[in-house]
Order: C-alpha cells, then structure tokens, then sequence
C-alpha cells in the first residue's frame, strides 16, 4: 500500500476528540452568574480534574459532519434491509415532534397543563388498537424489544391472576428473532423451539406436541421471518387457546398486514408494534424506537403504566389523565414512552388516515413480490411462494458453485451504492439473503436494484475476488470483527 | 387528490407501475398475491380519520401544541429525573443531519462508520465523565439502565436478592420491580441509616444526588456493599458530576444515569438515553450494544460492533438482556453535548445550577411557613415544606405562568421538590419566592 495524501487526511479526520483537545478552545458560551455567589460545598466532594474535551465550536461540527459521510442512509439511497422496514421517514413528523410545545414539556407537568400532548397520545393509543384489532394499548415501552418484554410479564400476570401458577413454558418458533426468546427468558419462562414445516408454516405436528398444561403462550410472527404468512394461522390459533395459552404477535412485520388484516381478527391476544419500522420514526444509527403494547380484552387489564384515559366534564369537555390499567404490570421506564416517537406516528398516520394506510402493505407486498419474481433463478428461493413484505433468498447456489457467500453478495452491494440486506437470518435458511424494499421505493429503484443483483451473481461466476475483496470505496474495508473481541478496545484512553 | 382519490406522497408508485409490475410477477391481481390470507379476514373496515394534508395537520398538531404549557413562556421549577438545561445549537444542527438520523443499527461496518465512531466516542466521553474503566453504547432511559444493572448484579453474583435505598427516585424503584420481580430476584428496600445487607444480596442500588437532590455518603455506602459481598450501582446525576466527585472516587461498581441531563430536551419524557458504565471486570456481562477499535483488511483503523455473543441475536435466551434498538441518535446528541461544553462548560453549567439553586433556597426558607426539612449538601433540588397542599400552591402558580417543583408530600408532609438549572434566570426565581409567599395567604 502506498501512502497518498488522501490517507493522511483521512486519518487527521479521524483524530477522536481526546486527541483534538487542545488547552483554552472552548465551544459554547453561558451566561454569567446572575444571583450573589453562594457558599460552597466541602472541598472534599468536589473532583480534582475534569477530563473532557476542549475543542472549538467549528472543529466539533466539521468533525461530525465528516463523520457522518462514512454512513449509510434511507435519505441517501436503497436501504432493503430485511425485517427492519427501512422506508422513508417523512421530514413533517420530525417538525412536530420538535416543535416547543411537544418537545420543551416536561413529563413531570400536572395534567392540567399538558392536554395536548396526553390527548394525541390518547388518539395514537386509539388508532394502533383500531388498525390491529384490539382493545388498548399502552405507549409506555420504549423499543420493540421492550413491547415484547412488556406482553411476555402481561401473560405471566394473567395466569398468576388465573391462580395458574405452572404455566412456565413459551413456546417460539425457529424463525423468530433472538429478541423473542430473550424477552421470554426475562419474563422467567422456559423457551421451547417450534420449527417450522416444509411451506415456512408453524410445525403443527410439532406445535400439537409442545402444548400442554404448562403451556404460557405462543410467540409468533406473522408473516414470519420468512416473508411468510403463515397459512396455518388459524390453526395454531385453535391449538394453543386450545390449551390455556395466550398468543403474542411480534409486530416486527406489520408493515405486511397493516389496513390489510388485523391480528386481533386473526385471535393474537396481544402485539407490539416497532413505531420506528412501521409508523416512519427514524431508526437514528441504533433507535430511539418506540415498541407500544396492544392487547385484546383478555390482556387489556394488566397492559403497562402509563396509559392515558379520557374522561368528559360536566360541559361536555375532554380531559386526558395518566392512569394505570387495574392490574397493570408496572412501569417500562421513568415516564411516558418515547414520546417524540409518538408524536411522529400520530403525524404519519393522520397524513395517510383510513384510506392511505391500505396503501402501505399493499405497495411493500407487491415491491416484494416484484424482486422475487425477477430473481427466481438467479439466487435460490427455499421457499418459492408468493412473499408478503419481504422475500428471503439464499446464495447457497452461489456458494457452492463459485465459493462465493451471502456475506460477498452484500459487501457487493455497496460498491453499486445500495444497503446490503439482512444476511444470515432467519437462522433456518443456509446462506439467508432477507430482502425488504417497503412501499416507498418506486419501480426504477427496484429495477436498478435486479439489475445489479443479477451482475453480482454473474460476477460470482466470472470474477469471484470482486465480491470476495468488496465493498471496494468506502471509508474502511472489511474489519476485522475477530480481533475486536478478542482485545476489546471499547474507549479512548491516554 | 387525484379523481377524488387519495395519493400518498411517500408512496411513488402509480397504478400504471402496480399493472405493470403485477404482470411481470405473473398474477392477474393484488389480490392473488394475499391469497394466503383467510378472506374472511381481509380488508377489515377501519375506524382511522381520513387522510389530512400536511397544511391541515401543521395547524392540527400546532393547536395541539399550544394546549401545553411549555416551559420557557412559563418559569418551571421541575426537576424530578428530567431537566431542563441550555442545550447549545450545533447538538440539534449536528444529530439532524439525515446520515446520523436516517441510518439503521450499523451492522454493516464498512458503510456505517460515521454512527460507530461517535458510539465509541460516546463510551469514552461517559468514562472520562464518571471515571469508570467501561461503558456500552446507552440503554432505554436511567430508570431501565438501573434495572438491567440489578439483573447483571445477579448474574455476577450469582445471588437472587437486590438491595436499594428509599431515597432512590420512586420511579427508578417501580422500574426495577417490573423488571426483576419475573426473575424471582426479590427487593429490600433499605434507608440510608441502616445498611443491613445480607450475604445473599446481588447490589446495593444508590442515587447520588439523592432523588431529594442532596449527597449521600458513599463511602459508607461502598463499604456496606463490598463487606456483603454485593456490587455497588450508582445512578448519578451527570450534570453534578462536572463539578462533584465521579463515583470511580468511592469504588462503584457499576454506574447508571439519565443521559436526559446532558444535552437532551425534555420532550414529555423521552426519548432519553441511560449511561451504563461499569469495571473492566464485568464487561462481558454488561447489556446492550457496545462498539469496538479494530482495524480493516488494509490496517486501517476503524469500528465494529462487538461483544455480540452477549446479545440476544446470537445468544437469544441466554443473553445478558433483550435489548435491541436502543437509542443511538440521543446518545449522538449528548455526545455532542459533552463535546461542545467540554471540560471549562461542564464545570461553569454545574456551578451555575449549584448557585441559583442554592440562592432560590435561601429565598424560600425566608418566606414565613415555608422550611427546608433536610439537611446536608445538595446540588440543584431540595425539598421545601409549604404551609398547604403542594397541589392547590401549583395551582396557583400555573395562573401565575410558574411550573412550581414536584408535589413529594407522599414522602415528606406538604413537600415540594424544587429544582433551579441555568435556565432560571435571577428574576425567575425571584418572582417564583415573591409568589410563593403570596400563595401562602391565599
């Protein structure tokens, strides 16, 4: 390697901000002390060195700014990445949840002054229950994990409240995500694996198996992690009711079924839905998200703190309160929820309202289908069905032939400018390349997409270094993920 | 509107690119790709408003809006766990822009390292800040971020009970009860003057400031910990800490707070970010998302997420929590914060609450049938006792465009919480002493 110019600047840009600082740069001001100095603390609780940053108000945000072009965003281009529902997050709904009146209120306020913001959450509480087809909701958890957390410790309260003490066993199939299983262990429950049938359905032989007097519940969803919807629904319904067992629906993939179906139709006794894959807050490197639980009437009861109701005065008038539902598991956190994600959906939603939101899934079901029709062939389908939202292939055919894995065709990717998908989930496909356009993606972007998977899987035959040694022009190439954990560096040190 | 009907914005295609693209699938329909679906269940009606305009929904959120009473037109004197502080302009200008914003979690390196880099400066601007050797990439809020170090207690002592203190916010407690009551961990609620911690307890769980907003003694905190056997956890106040000693000085063991304090608005209580820092001795237990310095195939450095074999998406039961999406962008923003004050603003910022808090107290304990109850040193809260109900004072403050302090008199008789940052100017706080006094007569 020779060392040109270029990388030098490169790794100047890269100095952290420890290694900028520089004695006397200063980047803000304050005011003066305005009240007569007060008496001080001890001398012995206060600290000797502050060890922070002193770097100026321009190199901070050139820093940053420069920083920020090493990524890659849903405002920048194609991002099909699978189960996380990367689609366009319309600018209005961060304009309201920034606006003073949303974001300079304190949670702490008495209700009196806080109307507005309880009334949209009281409004959102009523829509996501409406278009899911349950009975209430709660905005409390603060990500979809935490959603699954809360609906796990709902169906561990009903049986407790039932008197039903050995209910200790959740059942999940193979498919789900790793959050399912974990949020189910934290609740206190045994994990029992379900595997899935031949057509990408729930196991039902398997499933008839598993249930029994122990059973809690069953954590689907629906479609699956396949792209699947699971035509064995109604049945696993039967079973698992059948046999004392509440049923919980992962809301990851909602964007399949929203104005579609609802779950609660279906006989989903509870769900949460990803307000930051669904409902277009943005997914901000890492969250915030926002994971609302909806239940039916058999769980409404125990839903988390705070939910906000409605009550009318004596003129008729509305007024919104923070209350706890009469059995309620508790709190999922110091306050409200992630109440500027909340703020957000409400915006989205109105904007699209009854008839635009039959828009949504119908769009990302047919982008979906579009991509899965036009690569038949080139990538290997295990499951050659009509998709919902998102299609799953595998790169086995290229693996075995041309020593050329999922992970290649992804790194690939990225020199053509698109977001690789999500690779190596769901864990039962070999080689899983997961593919989501969602609705906001137009005809072009999606024939610009075949186009260069069908390249890439041409390249994978003719010149398998390219896809081996990608991606080619971005910041870093691949890294060494190994050594990373093998000696954690996980900070700046002298 | 196109023939009377509804066109979304954020969905480009037209019924030309559906017919053509339906044809290219092979089917004849929409319909015959959701076959799948029981048609008794399809296309249910839906109860939702119709479709609105962005004008229309500007005005309808605006009006919305204008319902709250927004500190800033009205003096607020709240603290309580969310705090209202100066948040300089580049944290906003900077954490907006659509790379940061628009980015999912970066599990493709190569094309995500403008999001990992600032995560590893945000672990090590929260270490510089607490003095702890490890931190991770944020939790939820403070309140789960204490939680999830109980449970990690647990796991490390292999011990199934969890000691806190009563002076740890009332929230923060609900929290943990939630959280660790499914595991069969049970709680002892403990008050600072009798440290009775048995051999079977995982933690000893502190807030430091207290939730009253005055310092407990941690030395005798760390000491009853460690001679059961039991971890230190601390939940700080981040914003004390630009002026008062970091809990690495009293041998915490794990260190918790609220990310809100540096950098974050209030925005109705969330989203926020919890700090999670710990000893280098339990990193491989922590929750959550941490990032990592590697270099690449041509020796460059560069940053990754690691640790993963801790994380629910390998681990899946057995990891060390569920935690996913977490709050990447919040944690952006305090890095931002932390980076423009800096070492000199840090400081000023915490003198600057210290004093004015500290000058509203001097004022208030004047007004006749007003006291402080406690004693002892505090930062930016304080418990005043008022003559009659905190409720109907508020009340009367609110007339007044005054947001009066927390109502605490569950804990302490006719107790209001007050709180005083730089954003409470001299007049403010004068004006909130002089209406206090007058309410007092009402």
């Amino acid at each position: 390697m020779t060392s040109t110019p270029k990388h030098d600047l490169e790794s100047l840009n890269r100095r952290l901000l420890m290694e900028r600082s520089v004695p006397g740069r200063v980047g803000y001001t304050l005011p003066p002390l305005d009240v007569p100095e007060q008496e001080g603390p001890p001398a012995e609780m206060l600290r000797d060195d502050l060890p922070m940053p002193e770097v100026s108000e321009g190199e901070i945000v050139r820093y940053f700014s420069q920083m920020s072009q090493a990524n890659f965003s849903i405002d920048h281009n194609f991002y099909p990445l699978g189960s996380c529902t990367m689609k366009y997050n319309p600018k209005l709904d961060d304009e309201m949840a920034s606006m003073p009146g949303m974001s300079e209120v304190h949670p702490r306020q008495q209700e009196a002054g806080v109307q507005g913001a309880l009334k949209l959450m009281y409004q959102l509480q009523g829509y996501l229950a409406e278009m899911t087809g349950m009975a209430g909701a709660s905005l409390a958890p603060m990500a979809g994990a935490e959603g699954e957390l809360a609906g796990m410790l709902m169906t561990r309260a009903y049986h407790l409240a039932n008197g039903d003490t050995g209910r200790k066993k959740v059942l999940i199939p193979d498919s789900a995500h790793g959050t399912n299983p974990a949020s189910a262990a934290m609740a206190g429950f045994d994990v029992v694996p379900i595997p899935s049938d031949e057509e990408g359905n729930t196991d039902l032989a398997a499933l008839q198996a598993a249930v029994g007097d122990d059973l809690a519940g069953f954590m689907l969803t629906q479609p699956s992690t396949l792209g699947l919807f699971d035509t064995n629904i109604l049945e696993v319904m039967r079973v698992v009711r059948g046999a004392g067992g509440i049923v919980y629906g992962d809301g990851a993939n909602l964007n399949a079924l929203i104005g579609l179906v609802k779950l609660g139709d279906l006989g989903f006794d509870v769900v949460h839905s990803n307000l930051h894959k669904t409902f277009t807050q943005p997914h901000g490197g890492g969250g915030p998200g926002a994971g609302p639980v909806i239940a039916g009437e058999r769980l409404k009861p125990f839903l988390p703190a705070p939910v906000v109701e409605m009550s009318r005065g004596p003129d008729g008038t509305e007024r919104y309160t923070l209350g706890a539902p009469p059995q309620s598991i508790g709190k999922m956190g110091a306050f409200h929820g992630n109440f500027g994600a909340l703020v957000r959906a409400y915006s989205y939603i109105r904007t699209l309202g009854d008839e635009g939101i039959r828009s949504v899934s119908r769009d990302a079901i047919i982008n979906a289908n579009y991509i899965l029709s036009q690569l038949r062939g080139y990538y290997d389908l295990p499951y050659d069905r009509h998709c919902m939202h998102e299609v799953v292939f595998s790169a086995r055919n290229l693996k075995r032939a041309h020593g050329v894995s999922a992970l290649d065709v992804a790194k690939r990717l990225i020199d053509y400018g698109v977001h690789p998908p999500t690779m190596y989930f769901p864990l039962i496909v070999e080689e899983a390349l997961m593919i989501e356009p969602t609705e906001t993606e137009s005809k072009e972007t999606l024939d610009y997409f075949i186009d260069v998977m069908k390249t890439i899987a041409q390249e994978a035959a003719e010149s398998p270094d390219l896809l081996h040694d990608a991606p080619h022009d971005t910041p870093n190439t691949r890294l060494d993920e190994a050594a990373a954990a093998r000696r954690p560096n996980l900070r700046w040190r002298p | 509107m196109q023939d009377g009907r509804f066109t979304s914005p954020y969905t480009p295609n037209t019924d030309d690119d559906r017919r053509r693209m339906l044809d290219a699938i092979g089917v004849r329909s929409f319909d015959d790709l959701i076959a799948d679906i029981p048609a008794e269940h399809l296309n249910p009606h839906i109860d939702l408003p119709p479709p609105t305009s962005e004008l229309e929904l500007r005005r309808e959120i605006g009006a919305m809006a204008e319902q709250n009473a927004a500190p800033g037109d009205y003096a607020c004197f709240l603290g309580a766990g969310s705090y209202r502080h100066f948040i300089p302009a580049i944290v906003r200008s900077v954490a907006t822009r659509s790379e940061f914003m628009t980015a999912y979690t970066p599990y493709q390196p190569e094309v995500s390292q403008g999001t990992l880099q600032a995560h590893y400066e945000f672990q090590s601007l929260v270490c510089q800040l607490t003095g702890m050797e490890v931190a991770n990439a944020g939790m939820y809020d403070g309140a789960t971020s204490m939680a999830e170090a109980a449970l990690m207690a647990a796991r490390v002592t292999r011990r199934d009970r969890v000691a806190v203190l009563d002076t740890v916010s009332p929230a923060y407690r609900q929290v943990l009860e939630t959280f660790v009551d499914s595991q069969g961990i049970a709680i002892d609620t403990l008050s600072p003057g009798s440290l009775q911690i048995g051999e079977g307890t995982a933690c000893l769980l502190v807030q430091q400031p207290n939730f009253f907003g005055y310092f407990e003694e941690m030395e005798a905190m760390a000491e009853a910990a460690h001679s059961a056997g039991a971890l230190l956890v601390v939940a700080v106040d981040l914003t004390s800490l630009g002026m008062f000693r970091p809990p690495s000085e009293y041998d915490a063991d794990v260190v918790v707070a609220e990310g809100q304090t540096i950098g974050v608005a209030p925005t109705f209580g969330g989203p926020y970010v919890g700090i999670f820092a710990c000893k280098q001795r339990y990193v491989r237990q922590m929750p959550g998302r941490v990032v990592g310095k590697t270099v690449d195939t041509r020796g460059r450095d560069g940053y990754v997420l690691t640790l993963q074999t801790r994380e629910q998406h390998i681990r899946r039961e057995r990891a060390t929590s569920n935690i996913c999406t977490a709050v990447g962008l919040i944690a952006l923003m305090t890095t931002l914060y932390m980076s423009s004050l800096g070492k000199q603003g840090l400081r000023r910022v915490a003198e600057l609450c210290y004093h004015k808090a500290h000058y509203a107290a001097s004022l208030i304990e004047r007004i006749p049938g007003y006291s402080l109850p406690l004693s002892g040193a505090y930062f930016r809260e304080f418990v005043v006792q008022c003559p009659k109900p905190v409720a109907e004072i508020n009340d009367a403050l609110l007339e007044r465009k005054i947001i009066g302090g927390l109502d605490v008199s569950d804990q302490a008789p006719n107790g209001m919480l007050v709180c005083c940052t730089e954003m409470n100017t001299k007049e403010e706080i004068d004006r909130f002493a002089e209406a206090l006094a007058e309410v007092a007569n009402q």
